[in-house]
């Protein structure tokens, strides 16, 4: 048993709360246990909240609470005139934390930055088949293709060379997978036979480190006495792991946590009135939309497109599906993306219109088709099936005789994604990097619209894609600014989607809880809150 | 009663192999495939996915990949899972105490109200206090337990904070597992606080958990008791002038045990693998979440090694009441 302070255990002893004073303890009541310590093995937001976004740096960072890109590990960096070479500049003196299960001989420098990327990049690392060796979001970010080399160019410099121009290779490189690891302590690993330790008890540089963790109870971390910018300014931060969403709110009521994710809708109104919470809301980095299959008939022909998306009433399906907790979608990006286009019009909701450009295409007497939907909740997406059932009662008003489809989540991914089954699909995205290439490339372009991509309008217009893939060569940011509006334009003129809606994020807090920021990734950043 | 005791482990043995082709069957005959659930709206490569399939050994006929999982039983090694990579029998070890702990608190909660609460309501047939027993039990029965969960929570952690909302202990305290039972380790530390810390939060869940077991206890007893109350030996002893509290308790509970301790033995049985809900409503890190959350990442390595644990389980406490039947009932031992 490890003392805390003997105030806290008395008080523990008597109330079921957390007291704020002595050591400072911030408690979360987060929603799950994460898969592992490793952020490249793993893509959910849980695991990188537990290890990512607390516990590791990276060489670029996203400022708190915005999707900007801000210096982290590394100091500065430079790109080539052609856009294939990035130059990083390390920062001196970065400390990785001393624990229990390792203590640091040395400071952060060139060696763990080429570690932590060959082990993901080369198949013959030493490290690269430990834990499974799946890399997911390195892989899915299409990193062992665009890297031609990682060199050591002094102990304090990285040069990272790309085999094409790729300008939001900078934004992938502050995503959790590309977290740095020491190097050292992978060796220590090595040398003791214990190599997958590495991946349970992790080391870092970040702001809070590992101190001890009980799968699906709790996970503890306490402040790194040496982070690069300073001390947190809590002491202690603790993950109470409470699955359930009203369980959460009663603990956060109760005192028993400070922040917690992912409220029930219903609870939104009690927690606004609620004196001793605050609740924090932003619209989220996500799309939820219903994507035409324009490989299928008569999905090819865009007056049918345009007509089905007119036909659609999503400010019901805002009130019904997402309880006020969502903002229609006009563009394929969510406003809190740079390059969002604020002058393209959303498709008004003109059943009489819609019946008429029906009419125009060919099919005045409508016809019959499928609609897709989720068997699973997701942030974009709160109530598929009810939303489908909507969209399915406005296309009967226009004459379009639609089935529901569902299937269990990952038959429903297998039968889209890889076989391109549907027809019309209500999906969604959260975005990775902040970057819209992240949502135009990745969910538009050409290279996505083939059998396994997920493009899953399986739509390819070349107009469009010269527009982004141009922007993705393009380093500047106003240069790719405006491809990007004009890419949008196009996109709502061909309506390969429908677009339904970006969700709001709330986030309840207590009261005593001092600046915590929404994070727009889904994350939860607890460096620079502080507690009352 | 050897001979009885070997026959029962004798069947034991096809029921093991019958359970390890059920787990092993089961999971694979639910639509889904693990590696594609994990990258979700993102998707995967084909090749890379064909790669993955061939590193967990998915891409070999069933009746091979079934071979090699019995063979690794055999040998005690129920494989790693599948999204941690940790050993399934180090997983198992790791959240067994914590179910067995609320199991046990919750079958001992049963125990003592739903004994006496059947004895009483037997002895005072058709009285008000037989249907105020009788009411209670029935509603306790019909709760639904998620509901029951929270109601609990609103009442007595939030509203009234008498007892904390959810998990093992204060997340102040930290405990090194020594026998994974909280009660105990906390003891084991020397630390009082943190014993009456994990008291306090295994009240709410014992009750949840044990309010369906206590019901069918006590109209067990209850109907048990009046069966044996109408006998000619209880006559007999009333007869003797026998108190009315030893002819209830000493002659008459003793007989009426026996079906009493069946329906304990299957409870049990039901706790160790039903108390998902009340995991899932106090955040206790159990069996139940364990096992659902592999069915939802399909990480067939935890599902099949996690059922075969628990049917093994089951099977082990149903022999020890067959046992148990014959230490109460020695006619019964002796007819085997």
């Amino acid at each position: 048993m490890k003392r805390i302070s003997l105030t806290a255990i008395v008080l523990a002893a008597t109330v079921a709360t957390v007291p704020a004073h002595a050591a400072k303890t911030l408690v979360f009541c987060s929603e799950g246990s994460p898969e592992g310590f490793n952020p490249s093995l793993y893509s959910s937001g849980t695991t990188f909240d537990a290890s990512a976004r607390n516990v590791y740096s990276r060489l670029v960072e996203f400022e708190r609470g915005s999707t900007k890109i801000v210096p982290g590990l590394a100091e500065s960096w430079t790109v080539s005139e052609d856009g294939l070479v990035y130059t990083f500049k390390l920062r001196k003196g970065v400390k990785f934390h001393t624990t229990s299960y390792f203590t640091p001989s040395r400071d952060f420098n060139a060696d763990d930055v080429l570690y932590s990327f060959n082990r993901q990049w080369k198949k013959d690392h030493p490290y690269h088949k430990v834990s499974g060796g799946n890399y997911q979001y390195f892989a899915s970010m299409g990193m062992p293709k665009l890297l031609k080399s990682i060199e050591k160019v002094d102990a304090m410099t990285v040069r990272f060379t790309l085999t094409k121009p790729e300008a939001p290779f900078i934004a992938n490189m502050a995503m959790p997978f590309a977290s740095i690891m020491s190097k050292e302590y992978a060796d220590k690993m090595a040398a003791a036979k214990t190599m997958d330790k590495v991946d349970l008890l992790p080391v870092g540089t970040g702001p809070f480190q590992y101190v001890a963790y009980r799968k699906d109870a709790v996970i503890r971390y306490k402040a790194h006495p040496d982070y690069y910018e300073g001390k947190a300014k809590i002491d202690n931060l603790v993950f109470a792991i409470t699955k359930d969403a009203s369980v959460r709110w009663a603990k956060l009521k109760a005192g028993e946590c400070h922040v917690m994710p992912y409220p029930n809708p219903a609870d939104i109104e009690a927690m606004r009135k609620h004196p001793d919470i605050n609740l924090l809301q932003q619209e989220g980095l996500n799309v939820g939309y219903l994507a035409y299959n324009v490989k299928k008939k008569p999905f090819g022909n865009v007056k049918v497109r345009q007509a089905l998306t007119m036909a659609i009433n999503r400010d019901a399906i805002i009130k019904a599906v997402f309880r006020g907790a969502g903002k229609v979608a006009k563009n394929p990006i969510p406003p809190t993306i740079w390059s969002y286009n604020e002058a393209t019009k959303a498709y008004p909701y003109d059943p009489a219109a819609a019946k008429k450009l029906l009419a125009e295409a060919g099919y005045p007497k409508g016809f019959s088709t499928d609609i897709w939907a989720m068997p699973v909740q997701r942030p974009y997406n709160p109530n598929a099936r009810r939303m489908a059932e909507m969209i399915q009662a406005d296309w009967a008003a226009i004459g379009v005789k639609a089935k529901i489809v569902t299937y269990e989540w990952g038959e429903y991914l297998k039968r889209s994604i890889k076989n391109s089954e549907h027809t019309t699909i209500l999906l969604g995205w959260t975005g990775d990097n902040g970057d819209p290439d992240n949502f135009l490339h990745v969910l538009l372009g050409c290279d996505g619209a083939k059998k396994g991509g997920i493009n899953l309008a399986r739509w390819c217009y070349k107009p469009f894609d010269d527009l982004i893939v141009q922007a993705k060569r393009t380093p500047n940011v106003a240069k790719r600014t405006a491809l990007y509006k004009k890419a949008q334009i196009l996109f709502k003129q061909q309506a390969p989607w429908a677009t339904i809606a970006h969700s709001i994020v709330f986030k309840p807090v207590r009261k005593n809880v001092v600046d915590f920021r929404i994070d727009p990734f889904g994350g939860h950043v607890f460096y620079g809150v502080d507690l009352k | 009663m050897l001979r009885f005791v070997l026959y029962r482990l004798g069947v034991v043995i096809p029921t093991f192999l019958g359970v390890t082709i059920f787990a092993f069957s089961l999971i694979r005959l639910i639509p889904g495939d693990p590696i594609e659930l994990m990258v979700g709206e993102r998707g995967i490569e084909p090749a890379r996915h064909a790669e993955l399939r061939a590193q967990y050994g998915f891409d070999k006929p069933l009746v091979q990949q079934y071979a090699i999982y019995l063979g690794g039983v055999l040998e005690g090694d129920l494989g790693r899972s599948i999204v941690t990579k940790q050993p399934v029998l180090d997983e198992f070890l790791a959240v067994f105490p914590a179910t067995v702990e609320l199991a046990l608190s919750a079958i001992l909660f049963a125990l003592v109200f739903g004994l006496p609460a059947g004895v009483l309501a037997a002895s005072r047939r058709g009285t008000a206090a037989d249907h105020a027993v009788m009411g209670v039990a029935i509603t306790g029965y019909s709760m639904p337990v998620f509901w029951w969960g929270l109601l609990m929570i609103l009442l007595f952690s939030v509203t009234l904070d008498w007892t904390p909302v959810s998990g093992r202990i204060d997340v102040l305290y930290f405990i090194e597992p020594v026998t994974g039972f909280m009660l105990i380790d906390t003891l084991l530390a020397g630390d009082r606080a943190a014993f009456v810390s994990a008291l306090r939060h295994l009240i709410l869940p014992a009750i949840v958990l044990g309010t369906i077991p206590l019901a069918v206890i006590a109209r067990m007893t209850r109907s048990s008791m009046l069966e044996v109350l109408g006998e000619d030996y209880i006559r007999t002893a009333r007869a003797k002038g026998l108190s009315r509290f030893r002819v209830i308790w000493l002659h008459a509970l003793r007989n009426a045990l026996i079906p009493v301790v069946t329906v304990i033995g299957l409870q049990v049985g039901l706790l160790l693998s039903g108390t998902i809900l009340t995991e899932t409503i106090f955040s206790w890190p159990g069996l139940g979440k364990w096992l659902v959350e592999s069915i939802n990442r399909r990480d067939y390595p935890v599902l099949q090694g996690g059922v075969l644990l628990v049917a093994c389980l089951i099977i082990f406490v149903n022999l020890s009441v067959d046992l148990l039947y014959g230490l109460i009932n020695p006619r019964i031992r002796r007819a085997q």
